[in-house]
């Protein structure tokens, strides 16, 4: 077994409806690696009990909160946890119902991974290739299909081979980086963390071997050098009376003393004179280490600039092209609305100028004659701030690539915003 | 951070988990004029600590602790908390049950338990001294109400929690803006689980109230579980008391909070322990959470944490 201080961290979604067996996956997932504690066991079978259920329902351990029991509805996504010796899962389990586009899409915002799950007995169905569409809207690098109840079809290769080549024509159109496609029983247990004897025609992995062995770490952008001034430490102390640290989370790149950066939006220039933790100076960082940057020269940088490479900067404007997905059900998004803007570090006041389209995320149909996002919409938008913001593409880095809109009277979070490929 | 890199440029999980509690902290303390933090003298809490000591380095931790003391304290966790707010030179707040109750602005309920009560006299700490933002130091992986809460939990101005009503919550930003009256709370430790806190206290070597390590104590069996015999927990007269030795996974309202029995004295034994143990953190020792399924979801809508 492998110590403590080499595992990393895999974080994954999972998207769909309790008919898919999600739950049941996910129960599956926790029960089989001893995560789900003998409390949590027994109060799944006695309620199984109770309802006359053949088998423990795995599903029960992903039941939620009593609002939702009571209305009969997932409400938001859940964070579970689950660890084996070589890695420890977040899993954002997102609800497959009507809300699904908003609680998919933060779900997927900050996943390696995501699972999409479809019955065997039922292929490649609408909800599924919304699901993979959205997973790649956000960039989400790696793509798990579950071709799930096996058992159902009597493990049947034929039933898969199908599934695998629609849903592979389908993806290619996405351009999905990296796809994994699983013939499962999650009820039965096939392929879920051991590999199935019921179906030797497959060649793969279980799942859980595909989750503790994809590589994740090389999907981060460690080219582009760019570190958000979070915050600005300058100890009221005699012993640090000269120290003005510039404190952040690395967005991209490696950051290392003697660097030559650039600050924007000033533009003025200096190195990297230490780059420290409260543990002391690290020889580089990398995202998502959260440090502090001293410069060799004392010039003005504050909370919200840009600390980047003055060969490799971030586009600082004020005119922002992106695709939006629109969360908020008490107002759509309308043209000339004004919204706050978060992005990496830095709010400004926005005002949105165009809508492009609005994009069916079942057929992926532009439709330009939209005058309006809804609740779960997704279009692309053109924005105007009031400040420039220090952006890159969201395909190019995820950080510096999304923001957040926010209503100035309910102060509700609206929207998340992907930023566009700049236009050549 | 002990940066443990690799070639590859991977961090640890406890890396991960430190550097994102780190960007939360800063975020809260750019964005909110009054931020506080919840210090019970819990291991959570104390880690919490750990990490705003680094966040901020080499400066103080930039906002003041407070305290929501029931009256029935362990005293090894009260004089570590005196004694760890000496250290870092923290301005304390107690805001204290025992006083509103002798000033009859709460009632106790008619089983004398103070952990309801605590979710008023918390309120009424943070209306009196305008804090916006309460770092608390919950996990999602505790319960299941709070495996549904964000990491910036808005509350309304009456500190309640609405589930149905959450800000959605993207990528590493969040929405601090709020109403007067309104307040976020903040849960910096909210992905990480029980083993990751304790792996953490050890890599760290964090010092903790000596209860968490295993040590004999006169104790008694109650529905399943093992109360101390305390001034504020005095057994039934059929409930026979004796010796054990015992520690404790958390450390609350020491009428509430039971004991686990465990030889585990040193931290490497208590990981080990944790790592095997088979009941949750709260089943195992939380009377308050016994009482219904949804015990934790109802203190939440009432402005508990």
């Amino acid at each position: 077994m492998r110590g403590i201080s080499k595992m990393d961290i895999l974080r994954f979604a999972t998207a769909g409806s309790v008919d898919d067996g999600k739950s049941t996956l996910i129960g599956r997932l926790l029960y089989d690696t001893k995560t789900v504690f003998s409390d949590q066991i027994d109060a799944v079978e006695r309620v199984s009990r109770e309802h006359g259920d053949e088998h423990v329902n795995l599903a029960l351990l992903t039941d939620g909160l009593r609002a939702e029991r009571e209305q009969g509805i997932t409400i938001d996504v859940a964070y579970r946890y689950f660890a084996t010796p070589k890695r420890k899962f977040i899993i954002a389990d997102t609800p497959g119902h009507v809300q699904y586009t908003r609680n998919m899409v933060t779900g997927a915002s900050t996943a390696d991974l995501a699972l999409v799950l479809v019955d065997a007995r039922k292929g490649v169905l609408e909800q599924s290739r919304r699901h993979a569409f959205l997973a790649t809207l956000l960039q989400v690098p790696h793509i798990v299909l579950c071709v799930n109840k096996m058992d159902l079809v009597d493990y049947s290769q034929e039933v898969y081979d199908e599934i695998n080549a629609d849903f592979t024509a389908f993806a290619a159109k996405l351009r999905v980086p990296d796809l994994t496609i699983i013939p499962m029983s999650a009820l039965a247990g096939d392929n879920v963390v051991t590999r199935s004897t019921n179906m030797p025609w497959y060649e793969g992995g279980s799942l859980l071997h595909h989750l503790e062995s994809v590589h994740v770490a090389s999907d981060r952008n460690l080219i582009d050098v760019r570190f958000p001034v979070q915050y600005v430490i300058r100890p009221q102390s005699d012993d640090w009376h000269d120290y003005r640290g510039y404190a952040g989370q690395v967005a991209g790149g490696v950051l290392r003393k003697g660097d030559e950066v650039m600050v924007l939006p000033s533009g003025f220039t200096s190195r990297i004179k230490s780059v420290e933790t409260a543990d002391g100076e690290v020889d580089e960082a990398f995202p998502p280490m959260s440090v502090t940057v001293r410069l060799e020269d004392d010039i003005d940088v504050s909370r919200g600039d840009m600390i980047c490479r003055p060969t490799n900067m971030p586009t600082a404007s004020q005119d922002i092209d992106a695709m939006v997905c629109w969360m908020d059900e008490t107002a759509p998004l309308r043209v000339g609305g004004k919204y706050h803007i978060k992005h990496t570090t830095r709010t400004a006041r926005t005002i949105v100028k165009g809508l492009s389209y609005r994009l069916d995320v079942n057929t992926l149909h532009r439709d330009e004659e939209a005058q309006t996002l809804g609740l779960n919409d997704i279009g692309r938008i053109q924005l105007r701030t009031t400040q420039p913001l220090m952006c890159d593409a969201y395909g190019r880095n995820r950080t510096t690539g999304g923001f957040i809109l926010v209503d100035e009277a309910t102060n509700r979070t609206v929207a998340a915003g992907m930023i566009s490929e700049p236009a050549m | 951070m002990n940066t443990s890199t690799g070639p590859d440029y991977q961090l640890s999980q406890l890396d991960i988990l430190e550097s994102e509690a780190i960007h939360i902290m800063r975020e809260v303390v750019s964005e909110f004029e009054q931020p506080v933090l919840l210090f019970s003298g819990g291991k959570d809490s104390i880690v919490m600590l750990r990490l705003a000591q680094k966040a901020f380095f080499p400066a103080r931790i930039p906002f003041p602790v407070l305290h929501v003391d029931t009256g029935h304290n362990f005293e090894e966790v009260l004089a570590f908390r005196d004694k760890r707010v000496k250290e870092l030179s923290l301005q304390l707040i107690v805001a204290s049950v025992q006083e509103a109750v002798d000033n009859g602005r709460v009632c106790l309920p008619p089983d004398g338990t103070r952990n309801r009560v605590q979710t008023p006299v918390l309120l009424e700490a943070l209306d009196k001294h305008q804090f916006t933002a309460i770092f608390g130091g919950a996990r999602r992986d505790e319960d299941k109400a709070r495996a549904k809460e964000r990491i910036f939990s808005f509350r309304d101005d009456f500190g309640q929690w609405d589930p149905k009503n959450q800000r959605p919550e993207i990528w590493n930003l969040y929405n601090s803006r709020i109403h007067a009256g309104e307040s976020i709370r903040v849960f910096p430790l909210s992905n990480w689980t029980e083993l990751d806190i304790w792996h953490y206290i050890k890599r760290e070597q964090i010092e903790l109230p000596s209860i968490y390590y295993a040590h004999e104590r006169d104790v008694f069996e109650r529905q399943g579980m093992l109360y101390a015999v305390h001034e504020h927990k005095a057994p039934k007269p059929h409930e026979q008391v004796f010796r054990a030795k015992v520690r404790y996974r958390t450390v609350g309202d020491a009428s509430l909070t039971a004991a686990v029995l465990s030889d585990a004295d040193t931290i490497d034994k208590v990981i080990a322990d944790v790592a095997s143990t088979r009941i949750t953190e709260r089943g195992a020792t939380r009377g308050d959470d016994k009482f219904s399924e949804a015990a934790m979801e109802d203190r939440k809508r009432e402005g508990y944490f």
